[in-house]
């Protein structure tokens, strides 16, 4: 399957023919669909969450702490009296929305970053590169800690280091993929031509990486919230009292041996979410023609 | 040779150059300085003063980071705000502690993996395939605190085999960390495996396509002959890149599970630095996290140098 080159000459119908046939080969593999509608479900729950909770997710009944699942509490309650159903929910929203902003981020930064310095190569691209190599040592928890120590933890800042720092990764990848395209005759074409850089890297490298940023988006995601999820998890990500399921599991995980349900479910919902993301971007990265399992993390 | 290895050195120098920079730079760079995030809401008057003074704040930055550096160079790492101690005493044990905990685990960990990505690619497509890269997958995605929750729920609570945190001090002798060090062991080993195997199964199914395998069997080499010592050296050379870039995600990894068991590391050490905002401590264990990913990257690429002599030629 080759990426369309900008010089076709019916470029809309070639794409939508294209995009069918990648659905086509999505819907061979039931890992992928299953992940598909997992994934779906995940985003659904999220938006509708606030109107389908049951209970208050944030009023505290010391009456009922920890109590067992029943047909009131559908996933019991957690150490505070509050409902873990509703909580669970609602657990997703904050992760979901700060992650998928984050990963915008990253895509566009990292992705134009990644093909201009592939086009334009040269000793900027070698210097700059050491330095994206650089900046890969640093174990991301690190960097975000650090950071979130000195500025707080308020959404914004979360997906701004998210994306700044997961935007580096994708450099890295979409680089790689333009320096595939830079010799092709379309693009000697186009400079001499005398298009201008700013018209080759978006009009003519831009489409034929693109596959590889929409597959470099699904992981990057699905990573992202793994990283979120252990920041909320350590207590540097959602400020309580807004339910998320990793400061859930932090908060009532010392209450495993008697309230095992209170740490299932979030877990459960978290898991799920990261999975599916997972196959649904293996199973698109195949449909589309790229081997994901090649890719280091 | 000698050239590409001076180079490769000079590279791992650079990294290490950068990384201080930015670990300086962002605190530099952003609002506020060590001693406010320090004091938090008692950031006024002489305490403020004091601490600034103290920690020669009213130098100028360029000059401070050159103090810093020398100090780094020499071994030094700085004192701790709140612990009011030298960090190199402070970073001693739990380094200690760290380094046995992720030793442990590649030992277990790498071994496995290699055999198991090997199994996986030899039966592509077929059952042991699925179940190993499928189990790989969630071992894989799955966070690590719900790993290691999972875990404890399970052999600490209900088989009651392995306590479920370390209850024993950061400078306690080995041996009483035996116990408390074999569930964290586990988690960090399981999310090691799932990567490291994965990279091995589509290596050596690549390297298991190739004509000299062919020739092996047309010339009526014994099997496994043919898969650990035709095949399995050549797929090991890109691995071991990847398994190298594995440990930057363990070393982030092994702060979350470290803190999951409460296990006196590192990590536990960082998390605590930044809960007290004591941002000396937690430049100084950032610099050496990132040191051991740049050592573990030259290794990587050294050993590779050794084992591929086309990469000797190439440049």
């Amino acid at each position: 399957m080759t990426a369309i080159t900008a010089n076709t000459t019916l470029p809309e119908v070639q794409k939508q023919s294209r995009w069918k046939q990648v659905w086509k080969n999505m819907r061979r593999s039931p890992a992928g669909m299953i992940g598909l509608f997992v994934l779906c479900a995940h985003l659904i729950i999220a938006v509708l969450a606030p109107y389908i909770a049951p209970h208050d997710w944030t009023l505290q009944n010391g009456y009922i702490m920890l109590q067992a699942p029943s047909t009131e509490y559908w996933f019991g309650t957690d150490n505070m009296g509050r409902d873990l159903f509703s909580r669970t929910l609602m657990g997703g929203r904050e992760a979901i929305m700060v992650t998928l902003l984050g990963t915008l981020l990253a895509i566009v930064w990292g992705g134009l970053a990644g093909i201009t310095l592939g086009f334009v190569g040269g000793k900027v691209d070698e210097w700059l590169m050491r330095i994206v190599d650089a900046l890969l040592a640093i174990p991301w928890l690190l960097f975000l800690l650090l950071i979130i120590a000195l500025t707080g933890q308020q959404s914004w800042t979360l997906i701004l280091t998210l994306g700044f720092f997961y935007g580096i990764a994708v450099i890295r990848v979409v680089r790689g993929a333009t320096l595939e395209y830079v010799p092709r005759d379309f693009v000697v074409a186009a400079k001499t031509r005398g298009e201008s850089r700013l018209t080759i890297v978006v009009k003519e490298l831009l489409p034929n990486v693109l596959d590889a940023l929409l597959v470099e988006a699904a992981m990057r995601w699905a990573w992202m919230l793994l990283a979120f999820s252990s920041l909320s998890f350590l207590g540097f990500g959602v400020v309580p009292p807004t339910p998320d399921w990793g400061l859930m599991i932090a908060d009532t995980r010392g209450m495993i041996s008697i309230a095992p349900w209170a740490v299932m479910f979030p877990a459960l919902a978290l898991s799920t979410l990261i999975i599916s993301i997972n196959l649904t971007a293996d199973s698109f990265a195949k449909a589309i023609g790229l081997d994901r399992a090649k890719a280091p993390v | 040779m000698f050239k590409l290895i001076l180079q490769r050195l000079g590279l791992a120098v650079f990294t290490l150059f950068t990384v201080c920079v930015l670990v300086f730079g962002v605190t530099e760079a952003l609002p506020g300085d060590v001693c406010t995030a320090y004091l938090g809401r008692d950031a006024q008057g002489t305490r403020l003063e004091n601490c600034r003074q103290a920690r020669n704040l009213d130098q100028p930055a360029l000059q401070r980071f050159a103090d810093w550096g020398k100090g780094v160079l020499q071994g030094d790492l700085g004192t701790s705000l709140k612990r009011d101690k030298p960090i190199n005493d402070l970073v001693a044990t739990r380094m200690r502690n760290t380094a046995v905990l992720g030793l442990g685990a590649a030992l277990i960990g790498i071994p496995l993996a290699i055999f198991l990505g090997v199994l996986a690619a030899l039966r592509r497509d077929r059952t042991p395939d699925m179940v190993i890269s499928g189990s790989s997958i969630f071992a894989m995605t799955i966070p690590e605190f719900v790993t290691a929750t999972v875990l404890i729920y399970v052999f600490a609570i209900q088989l009651q085999w392995f306590p479920a945190v370390t209850t024993v001090r950061h400078n306690a002798p080995l041996e009483q960390l035996i116990p408390n060090i074999i569930l964290p062991m586990i988690t960090l080993a399981l999310v090691m495996m799932a990567h490291i195997l994965r990279m091995i199964r589509s290596a050596m199914i690549d390297v298991m396509a190739g004509d000299f395998v062919q020739m092996a069997r047309l010339k009526g080499v014994p099997y496994w002959r043919i898969v650990f010592l035709h095949a399995l050296p050549s797929a090991m050379l890109p691995a071991i890149n990847i398994i190298a870039l594995t440990i930057a995600w363990l070393l982030g990894g092994v702060v979350i599970i470290e803190q999951v068991f409460n296990y006196p590391g590192i990590g536990t050490l960082m998390i605590r630095a930044i809960y007290d905002r004591d941002l000396p401590l937690v430049q100084a264990i950032a610099l050496i996290l990132a040191a051991v990913y740049v050592a573990c990257n030259l290794l990587a690429d050294l050993s590779s140098l050794a084992l591929n002599p086309r990469l000797r030629s190439a440049r």
